[in-house]
């Protein structure tokens, strides 16, 4: 079953636990699945839904590769368990362009050349959406400290910057300031 | 992780009667809030409980200043936290400490009640390849003794556990007398923030002096804490997103270039967020000069034990206080 940890740790952790009925709400759709209540909303995504776009680099909370936006805030999805994210709204990268057209920061991220790898970028993103939403993007400064939960492997951290402050100078123009 | 079934009850009485206790790492039942520190501690076996009972939803997360002072409902978020209006103004201290904390989406998630409670970041506790832990399995011993210390604690230490209390927010707190409120099923207590942890001793896996089913429901600052002159200052490997290695909170009330009376707190130091009387009474009616302010910073390192790797804490920590008491001063 995907999403379920390995037969080996499964018989060493004992039996598996009765499965709960969630339902998640995701990128404006909802979907009813059954779900482990071990299922973190990270591999809720992924393993379940095959909304890969979301990483797992660490599983721990450290690396930011599974940020998504629950209720417009930005969350790390592996630190939250799939269960109890019922009846929020969650924003993933699949769910960012309207259509064919990229958000503003996917089209900064391309014009900058703000990854190498790539795996930590839908993340960025994600992070970086809610960066600029929140008005702490003024800086570099101010976007450094407020990207520090993002890490990138690859170092591509000043063309992310850039990729932010371009988006940003774009969101307060077209909205008037 | 370990099997679990997950309860969602919907009233605080329904949480209380199913008997979590935090901060005990052989609790068959344990709350899950923000899940930021617990989701972690399940998925590497440290944490292995029968029941995780949700407390989404049935707590308060209201912030509220009035003449009695600061109330923060445990379900208070950490972003929520150091954003608000008041606090900034009032109770700078804490928005400081918060915003040195963790990460913007760690600070989205994770709440007041479960930040004060957060387990130890000590890396023997939270790999349970490693045998000797007294924290995670008591009378195993402890691997940080004689092992990779440089994190661990110097202040409140024992022959069994130098693991540090990793809390930036407790110390702010601690610093500002705050009080936490409890509820159990026997009914409602408030406890001093500066006990409700306890000493490792000889029973480091007994953290803290909740009873089975007890939570935190509010933290209080009292009112005389607002307006001080404070700094929170946090020094650590790396620019942001990183524990403590040691920090100072510190607020003083002055006249002129002299301190009436100060508060001091260290992080990244203790067993426990650990407030220092001893010098808060040397750093009283001293001028705010490096002079007087080191001799009275020289008391922190009283009864401060370090075991190798650790010991660039003890001097640390007294410059940390000097700094952080010459910051608050200069601030207008
Ligand atoms: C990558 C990362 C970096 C971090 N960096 C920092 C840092 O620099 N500084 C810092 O201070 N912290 C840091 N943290 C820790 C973070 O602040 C804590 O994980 C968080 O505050 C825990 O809150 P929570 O609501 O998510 O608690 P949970 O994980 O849900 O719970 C933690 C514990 O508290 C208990 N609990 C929760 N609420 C209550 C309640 N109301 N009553 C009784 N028991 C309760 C739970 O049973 C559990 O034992 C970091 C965390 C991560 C993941
Ligand atoms: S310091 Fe405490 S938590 Fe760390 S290994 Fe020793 S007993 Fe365990
Ligand atoms: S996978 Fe969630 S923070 Fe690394
Ligand atoms: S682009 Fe490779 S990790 Fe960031």
């Amino acid at each position: 079953m995907p999403g379920a940890i390995s037969p080996a740790l499964a018989q060493a952790a004992g039996a598996a636990p009765a499965l709960l009925d969630v339902s998640l709400r995701i990128n404006g759709t909802e979907h009813r699945l059954s779900l482990d209540p071990r299922t973190t909303l990270l591999d809720a995504l992924r393993e379940h839904l095959h909304l890969t776009g979301s990483k797992k680099g660490c599983g721990l909370g450290q690396c930011g590769a599974c940020t998504v936006l629950m209720d417009g805030m930005r969350v790390k999805a592996c630190l939250s368990l799939a269960a109890l994210a019922q009846g929020r709204e969650i924003k993933t990268i699949e769910g960012l362009a309207q259509g064919d057209e990229l958000h503003p920061l996917q089209a900064s991220f391309i014009e900058r050349d703000a990854f190498q790898c790539g795996y930590c970028t839908s993340g960025q993103i994600m992070a970086g959406v809610a960066c600029i939403s929140e008005g702490h993007a003024g800086s570099p400064q101010d976007i450094r400290e407020w990207m520090s939960g993002n890490l990138c492997r690859c170092g591509a951290y000043d063309h992310i910057v850039a990729a932010i402050q371009d988006a940003a100078a774009v969101s307060s123009s077209t909205q008037g300031g | 992780m370990h099997p679990f079934v997950l309860e969602r009850p919907c009233d605080l009485s329904a949480v209380l009667a199913l008997g979590a206790q935090a901060g005990r790492n052989d609790a068959p039942v344990e709350y899950i809030a923000g899940g930021t520190d617990m989701v972690q501690l399940l998925q590497e076996h440290v944490r292995r409980p029968d029941r995780l009972v949700s407390l989404a939803g049935v707590l308060d997360d209201g912030i509220e200043i009035g003449p009695q002072g600061l109330r923060l409902g445990a379900a208070a978020t950490m972003a929520e936290v150091a954003a608000h209006q008041g606090v900034v103004e009032q109770f700078p201290l804490i928005s400081q400490a918060l915003l040195n904390s963790a990460s913007p989406q760690v600070r989205n998630q994770a709440t007041m009640g479960g930040n004060l409670l957060q387990r130890t970041r000590c890396p023997y506790f939270r790999d349970v390849g490693y045998q000797a832990c007294n924290k995670r399995a008591p009378g195993s011993g402890c691997a940080a003794l004689d092992g990779e210390n440089r994190w661990h604690a110097v202040l409140g230490t024992s022959d069994d556990c130098i693991a540090v209390h990793p809390s930036d927010l407790a110390v702010a707190l601690v610093a500002l007398d705050a009080t936490v409120e409890l509820r159990g099923t026997g009914g409602d207590r408030s406890v001093p923030l500066s006990e409700l942890h306890r000493l490792p001793r000889d029973t480091p896996h007994l953290e803290t002096v909740l009873e089975p089913g007890e939570v935190i429901t509010a933290i209080t600052v009292p009112a005389n804490a607002a307006g001080l002159r404070s700094h929170y200052l946090k020094l650590r490997d790396r620019a942001s997103f990183e524990f403590a290695a040691v920090s100072a909170a510190v607020a003083i009330e002055t006249d002129g270039a002299r301190i009436r009376q100060a508060r001091v707190a260290l992080g990244g130091v203790g067993t426990k967020p650990w407030r220092l009387p001893n010098v808060e009474q040397a750093l009283a009616d001293k001028n705010l000069e490096p002079g007087e302010l080191r001799s009275a910073a020289a008391l922190a390192a009283e009864g401060a034990q370090g075991r190798g790797h650790n010991d660039f804490k003890i001097e640390l920590m007294q410059r940390a206080i000097v700094r952080a008491v010459e910051i608050a001063g200069a601030r207008a």
